[in-house]
């Protein structure tokens, strides 16, 4: 029980000179700890800014790669075609989760009417975690159009997103799976001895549960898709990467690929920070 | 007649029979208290009458009505009884509230006012009312456990099954959660208990039952079970428990 009363720090309490040297070497040592790492740091980047700049191709990989006027001249482009990519991904993210979750729950259907539903689901899982996701970039963007049926689409962003998410939406099913299978079985015995039916302890009990133990993962997975839009390049669409590409073909330089690695880090850099400091919030509670 | 009847009860585990042919009939508000060693085959026994394992033979009637039968509607036979777990088992994402309400509502189709009102009750009479909207781990062990009686309850269950309910607590949280079993007696609750509370035992059963290596070996008053038993295995069991100052 919660005794905020008893637990409340005490007013006569004057820390003793056994602590307040404590706590002065403590202050010492962290302060020695601090100036070593910015130190080692230093020297660190100076060795690789030196190793870089001594290099015998030096001079030629920094007019190809890093040439401020073409990056200049690149960034309007690349920058418009990135917002293809942040569309792709916004569209398809939700996408995916749906995907996943609905893969999932068909895998842990026990009825035999549901059979057929579960045997696709794990069919499903295993030829698209299987195969290589530019592969079914390629097999969905030309093969799609291809079948010539009534209402396929034929926008290539469209063909894209279309392939992403039955790449990741493959992995996240199983993310998903792992998670509902980490909830522990005394959880599923309580709720169904209450009376509440398999669908009912799925959805009121188990996947709530579940769901907020994968969301570090999931959110992993996803900083992964922000990258991967770039392979939709691949089937024509003027994204950033093919911008860069249109850029780098006509003045034969590279530094429009630098352009467009420089922003899809920045995209990605402020996801990454956010899944850590999810699973460290994880971490903390659990340690409570 | 019975509320509940077992004949003939049989379950294995992995080639290894756990039950071997039990027999007992539970009264209406009867409270049938089962004691043995740990791997005597209590607890598989309560989790088979509420159809969490599955009886390789035998029967189980509920108020006539046999459950055992494979084309019975699981479901709508756990809903007519309520069992609570040693390990608690409430639901952590739930406040208390909703870990009492989930069941009346989703499975017994009663509205949110009405179960809320009817939670809110049952948390007001075992003296939880300013718990209600706590999380399970914001509670004590006691107070998780009076919850997930309480849960149990909810339902308006015929037959409650207490399986070691006090085990995971410390003797200091023991004293609120039997208080709950105590007052349930009162109120003419029919139970099926295992426990390992033996002073609790004698007290509050009509009947104790002696379970040894699967088989119900001795059946009687609690005053006949503990200061007579008629087999050997249940005089040593008795003996064991009093030397280790339980009783």
């Amino acid at each position: 029980m919660r005794n905020d009363e008893s637990l409340r720090l005490s007013d006569d309490w004057t820390k003793s000179d056994r602590q307040l040297e404590r706590e002065r070497l403590r202050r010492r040592s962290s302060l020695r700890s601090g100036s070593v790492a910015t130190v080692s740091t230093i020297i660190v980047i100076v060795l690789l800014f030196w190793l870089f700049t001594a290099s015998p191709g030096w001079p030629r990989v920094r007019e190809t790669f890093f040439d401020p006027e073409q990056f200049a001249k690149a960034l309007p482009d690349v920058l418009s075609g990135f917002l293809l990519n942040i569309k792709i991904f916004l569209i398809a993210e939700p996408l995916i989760l749906l995907v996943g979750l609905l893969v999932a729950l068909a895998r842990n259907l026990t009825a035999p009417v549901f059979f057929p539903l579960r045997a696709l689901a794990v069919v499903y899982t295993d030829v698209f975690r299987g195969v290589p996701t530019i592969l079914i970039i390629y097999l969905v963007g030309f093969g799609l159009p291809a079948l010539g049926l009534q209402g396929t689409p034929t926008d290539l962003a469209t063909l894209g997103i279309i392939a992403l998410t039955l790449s990741y939406g493959a992995y996240v099913a199983e993310v998903f799976r792992a998670g509902i299978e980490s909830v522990h079985p005394s959880q599923r015995a309580a709720a169904r001895s209450l009376g509440l039916s398999h669908g009912q302890t799925m959805r009121h009990v188990v996947v709530p549960q579940a769901v907020r133990r994968v969301v570090p993962p999931l959110l992993n997975d996803f900083v992964s898709l922000q990258k991967d839009t770039a392979l939709v390049a691949t089937i024509g669409p003027l994204e950033a990467l093919r911008q860069a590409q249109i850029h780098v073909a006509g003045n034969f330089n590279y530094t429009p690929y630098l352009v467009a690695a420089l922003l899809f880090i920045l995209l990605t850099i402020p996801m990454a920070r956010f899944t850590d400091y999810l699973a460290a919030r994880s971490q903390r509670r659990r340690s409570q | 007649m019975s509320l509940l009847s077992i004949e003939g009860l049989w379950k294995n585990y992995r080639g290894h029979s756990v039950l071997r042919g039990i027999d007992l009939e539970v009264d209406p508000h009867e409270v049938v208290c089962l004691i043995g060693a740990s791997g005597s085959g209590k607890s598989t026994l309560l989790r088979c009458v509420n159809l969490l394992e599955t009886a390789d033979d035998g029967t189980i009637r509920l108020d006539g009505e046999e459950i055992t039968d494979v084309r019975i509607d699981l479901n709508d036979v756990r809903k007519r009884m309520g069992i609570v777990f040693q390990a608690f088992n409430l639901f952590p994402h739930m406040t208390v509230l909703d870990n009492i309400t989930l069941a009346p509502r989703k499975a017994h189709g009663v509205g949110r006012r009405q179960a809320e009102q009817q939670a809110r009750d049952l948390l007001d009479r075992f003296g939880l009312a300013d718990r209600a909207g706590a999380y399970p781990d914001q509670l004590s062990g006691g107070q998780q456990q009076r919850v997930a009686i309480i849960r149990a309850l909810a339902t308006q269950p015929r037959l409650m099954l207490l399986d070691e309910v006090t085990s995971a607590l410390d003797p200091a949280l023991v004293k609120e959660v039997l208080g709950i079993i105590r007052e349930l007696k009162e109120g003419g609750m029919t139970m099926v208990l295992t426990t390992h509370e033996m002073g609790f035992c004698r007290e509050i059963a009509d009947t104790v039952c002696f379970l040894d290596g699967g088989v119900l070996l001795e059946r009687g008053t609690p005053e006949q079970i503990f200061t007579d038993p008629r087999e050997a295995r249940t005089r040593e069991f008795v003996q064991s428990v009093i030397d280790a100052r339980r009783l």
